[in-house]
């Protein structure tokens, strides 16, 4: 505790800061979660497994994760290409696109949810193309992974975006001098550096994008085990009174946050190995 | 392979970096381009390499117009001051890029590529380190694998910036002897950048010392600084002291010291300056000849192996004399004491007369 | 987001014979790039305006001077007002403890703190439901009080605040901790007390982090739904906030007003883009010259 002392004490306040800290962050934060958890605990574990596998639920899981998944690698893609041409390349108008990338956060999700809706219907801007070519996306899984590339964007796009700037010329320097053509360069040397990042924002939008939800009830079919998304199951379970359901899958829910946190954690370490 | 400069000038907006640069470095030669930051000096050293284009003028690689060649065709190595290593590959994959990157009607077999670089780990004395990364090597052994990697493609020309910029001085001097050493083994035609005077003058076989973005002097490195040809290589090479007088019909007069100039025999009544190194001034108790000039002892300064004396003159004037410690010691010098400084040498220029 | 560090690789950002692809290859990455920010970013942003203003600006302003919306919209300023300072008071006090102190466990407080940022919103309504609700932890001893917490403005306020908890503070842990600590050690040796050091010192130097983690707490307080939805009872005119009016007008076809509350919204998204921008970019330049 002397070593406590020592270092803390120059600087004041640190006492009641912390202590502050602690507590906000247990009555907002943490008590709130743990009755979730204490709650679900009132379940036996028989019970606990039979509501969270029920088929619903595990359509649920299907139409979640698996849109989650496609729009994460979609976003994966094309996040790398964005944040490579605005880092890199100079055109009018980029400095506008840069900031219009934060609009999915800026915007509220309901906003989102109801003009995503309105341009993939069947007379939207899009949809109404789109229809004819038989490709459904209102009301469907397909629309559902729409709205989840659009609440995603961001991440990829900022994570790598940082990377990208802090390149150093010289490396590619180095490699032409070497004899490396662009192609080669660019396989060889650049995208290892951006791999972790890349790795990073695509857990990020995979990990929002399944916890979403205003985005996406408007654009979804809602249709149970076809366009249901979890957390749609659990605000239905909610206004039914069957708390013990909802909680349930809001538990199994709250793990899944829980392991892609720990796995973007994880995926810094590993990126780091390489630094001094 | 030789490389002849021709009539380069290279300029960013506005600035100036390089004017009308012609220069030749013979084939084998370890030439140091030396000056201060700004000089253009590294300009030149990318502009060889092909990382700069020039706006005018033109570079030779053994008679053969390069001008317009891409960097990847000029096959030259370049060494990079913040060495540029891949840190996501070990020490081994960094040596063999080069290799493997060849075309694959070029590219040799991997048994090959492994034998060729293990040789080259040898040459730099670092073949223990093949499996390591970047982050786990010091200094001074992150430059040797950059340079085996340069040389892995067995350029023509071998290109250092600042090689040693970035390392420890104690560091930096070995580095220094052992380029020097692994040169004279290799022969490989080489031109480095560095500000270090000392470096340039232990290290090159040649100097060219640049200003401004013109080169100032070429020579050997007795050459720059038994003769240099401008009051700039003067003042760069070495501690100078200066004294501003008059020339005239070969007589210069700066203050209480009268130097012989025959070169200048032909001048009348021109503003000159007399340029003194530190270690060419003498002190005495009595003054032996006309050229010394009387001078108080304001303050002594012990650097190490050198004595740093500075002085006052009669007209209050402030020059610095170097002594060994032994001359020092030997004269037994006490600060405040009233004695002669004598000139060995002396270097006249004349200013360039503005009308 | 943490903090936007970007350093701009200004040395040689001209055409660096080294580091360009061909013309071609650049032209193509860049029209796929803008046609994909095309139709995900741009259409949409125009698409709430133009519905909006579909029918005109007479019926686009009647619908925002409706009694329910002028209330949904009193009540979304009403949480915001709440949870931004609470949120802010909190991102300052935490930063303060952690970017200029070590002590153990500090990236397990740091994870913490990010806790709500990777909950889904329907959990983070969920939660204060099992508290607040009537068959929550302190359902019984509310009910038996007469204090409505859930489906009334209190449980909105609350779940705000839990879902805008980290903005400020994960802005403002990396800046104060990029800024380090001798500046205020320099004004301690000087005399200066704890506060004042905080105020004279500390403030100034992380004022655009501030408004960059406020701008954005803002902007999720007043354009949260999911969490929101969960603990309102979704009364018109007493526990809607902007979005969920949004919803209830969309659910009932009322299309264009849907857009013109929505319009709201996307204006303030605007907003907030701009604020952040301007933000971001004296924040990066702070720490350059730090």
């Amino acid at each position: 505790m002397s070593f406590f002392k020592r270092r803390t004490n120059v600087l004041p306040g640190f006492g009641p800061t912390l202590g502050y800290t602690v507590l906000y962050l247990s009555v907002i934060v943490l008590l709130p979660l743990s009755a979730l958890v204490f709650k679900t605990a009132g379940l036996t574990w028989g019970e606990f497994v039979e509501v969270v596998t029920a088929p619903r639920v595990l359509a649920s899981y299907r139409v979640t994760f698996g849109a989650a998944l496609a729009a994460a690698v979609i976003n994966a893609f094309f996040g790398v290409l964005l944040a490579w041409v605005l880092v890199r390349y100079r055109f009018p108008g980029r400095r506008i696109v840069d900031a219009l990338i934060d609009l999915p956060f800026a915007l509220p999700t309901a906003v989102a949810g109801i003009t995503l809706a309105t341009i993939y219907s069947s007379i939207g801007w899009v949809g109404r193309y789109l229809e004819p070519l038989g490709i459904k996306v209102a009301f469907t899984p397909l629309g559902i992974m729409v709205a989840m590339v659009f609440i995603g964007l961001p991440f990829v796009v900022r994570t790598v975006q940082p990377v990208v700037e802090e390149i150093e010329v010289e490396l590619e320097e180095a490699a032409v001098c070497l004899g490396a053509n662009r192609l080669q360069t660019l396989r060889l040397v650049i995208l290892p550096l951006l791999f972790p990042s890349i790795l990073t924002g695509f857990a990020l939008a995979f990990a929002r994008a399944v916890g979403e939800y205003g985005s996406i009830i408007f654009i979804a079919g809602n249709m149970p085990m076809v366009s249901e998304i979890t957390p749609l199951l659990i605000i239905t379970k909610l206004e039914q009174f069957d708390y013990r359901g909802a909680t349930a899958i809001a538990c199994v829910m709250l793990l899944t946050s829980f392991l892609m946190l720990l796995v973007i954690n994880l995926i810094q370490r590993w990126s780091r190995r390489y630094a001094e | 392979m030789s490389i002849e400069i021709e009539h380069i000038h290279k300029s960013f907006g506005t600035f100036t970096a390089l004017s009308d640069i012609a220069l030749t470095i013979p084939s084998g030669e370890l030439v140091a381009l030396l000056g201060p930051s700004g000089c253009g000096k590294t300009t030149l050293l990318r502009i060889i390499a092909g990382l700069e284009t020039v706006d005018s003028g033109r570079i030779l690689f053994n008679g053969q117009d390069t001008t317009s060649s891409h960097v990847r065709e000029r096959r030259v190595g370049f060494v990079f001051q913040h060495y540029a290593l891949f840190r996501h590959m070990t020490v081994f994959e960094n040596v063999a890029f080069g290799l493997r990157v060849r075309p694959r009607a070029t590219r040799p077999t991997e048994v090959q590529i492994r034998s060729k670089v293990m040789d080259l780990l040898r040459l730099v004395q670092l073949e223990s380190q093949a499996g390591r990364y970047p982050a786990q090597l010091s200094g001074g052994q992150r430059q040797r694998i950059a340079l085996a990697r340069a040389l892995a493609v067995e350029p023509q020309v071998l290109l250092l910036d600042e090689p040693f910029g970035a390392l420890d001085a104690r560091v930096r001097e070995e580095l220094r002897r052992w380029l020097r050493r692994l040169h004279d083994e290799i022969h490989i035609t080489s031109v480095f950048v560095t500000h270090d005077q000392e470096e340039a003058l232990e290290v090159a076989d040649r100097i060219v010392v640049m200003n401004k973005g013109k080169v100032e002097q070429v020579g050997t490195s007795d050459e720059v600084y038994e003769n240099p040809a401008t009051p700039f290589v003067l003042n760069f090479l070495g501690n100078v002291n200066l004294f501003h007088g008059r020339m005239h019909e070969g007589q210069a007069t700066m203050g209480g010291l009268q130097v012989d100039s025959p070169e200048h025999a032909g001048t009348q009544d021109a503003p000159a300056v007399a340029y003194v190194r530190s270690h060419d001034l003498e002190i005495d108790r009595s003054k032996l000849d006309s050229g010394a000039m009387k001078a108080a002892i304001k303050h002594i300064q012990k650097l190490g192996p050198t004595v740093r004396v500075t002085l006052t003159l009669e007209d209050g004037e402030q020059i610095e004399a170097e002594l060994t410690r032994e001359q020092f010691q030997n004269q037994g010098l006490q600060q405040g004491e009233a004695v002669y400084v004598r000139p060995r040498q002396v270097r006249v220029f004349v200013e360039d007369y503005q009308i | 987001m943490s903090v936007p560090v970007h350093k701009i690789n200004v040395s040689h950002e001209t055409a660096d014979r080294a580091q360009t692809e061909p013309a071609a290859v650049r032209v193509l990455l860049i029209v796929v790039a803008l046609i994909f920010v095309f139709f995900f970013l741009v259409l949409p942003l125009a698409a709430v305006f133009s519905q909006a203003f579909e029918k005109g600006l007479s019926v686009y302003l009647t619908a925002l001077k409706e009694p329910d919306t002028l209330s949904a919209i009193r009540l979304t300023l009403l949480t915001a007002a709440v949870s931004v300072p609470l949120n802010l008071f909190f991102g300052i006090t935490a930063a303060w403890s952690i970017a200029k102190f070590t002590f153990p466990g500090k990236n397990l407080l740091i994870t913490l703190i990010d806790l709500p940022f990777s909950v889904s919103p329907v959990i983070s309504g969920l939660i204060y439901v099992l508290i607040f609700g009537l068959q929550g932890w302190l359902g019984p001893w509310l009910d038996a009080h007469d204090i409505k917490v859930v489906f009334a403005v209190p449980g909105i306020i609350l779940a705000t605040i839990f879902v805008t908890f980290p903005f400020v503070a994960r802005e403002l842990i990396p800046l104060m901790e990029a800024q380090g600590r001798e500046e205020e050690e320099a004004a301690l040796v000087l005399g200066a007390s704890g506060l004042q050091t905080f105020f004279r010192v500390t403030l100034p130097n992380v004022k655009w982090g501030i408004i960059y983690g406020v701008i954005l707490c803002n902007a999720r307080a007043m354009g949260e739904f999911g969490a929101v939805s969960v603990v309102s009872g979704h009364i018109r005119g007493m526990t809607n906030t902007v979005p969920l009016h949004v919803e209830i007008l969309y659910n009932e076809y009322n299309y264009t007003a849907a857009f013109a509350v929505a319009s709201l919204l996307a204006f303030l998204a605007l907003i907030t883009l701009a604020v952040k921008s301007i933000a971001e970019w004296n924040v990066r330049r702070q720490l350059e010259t730090n």
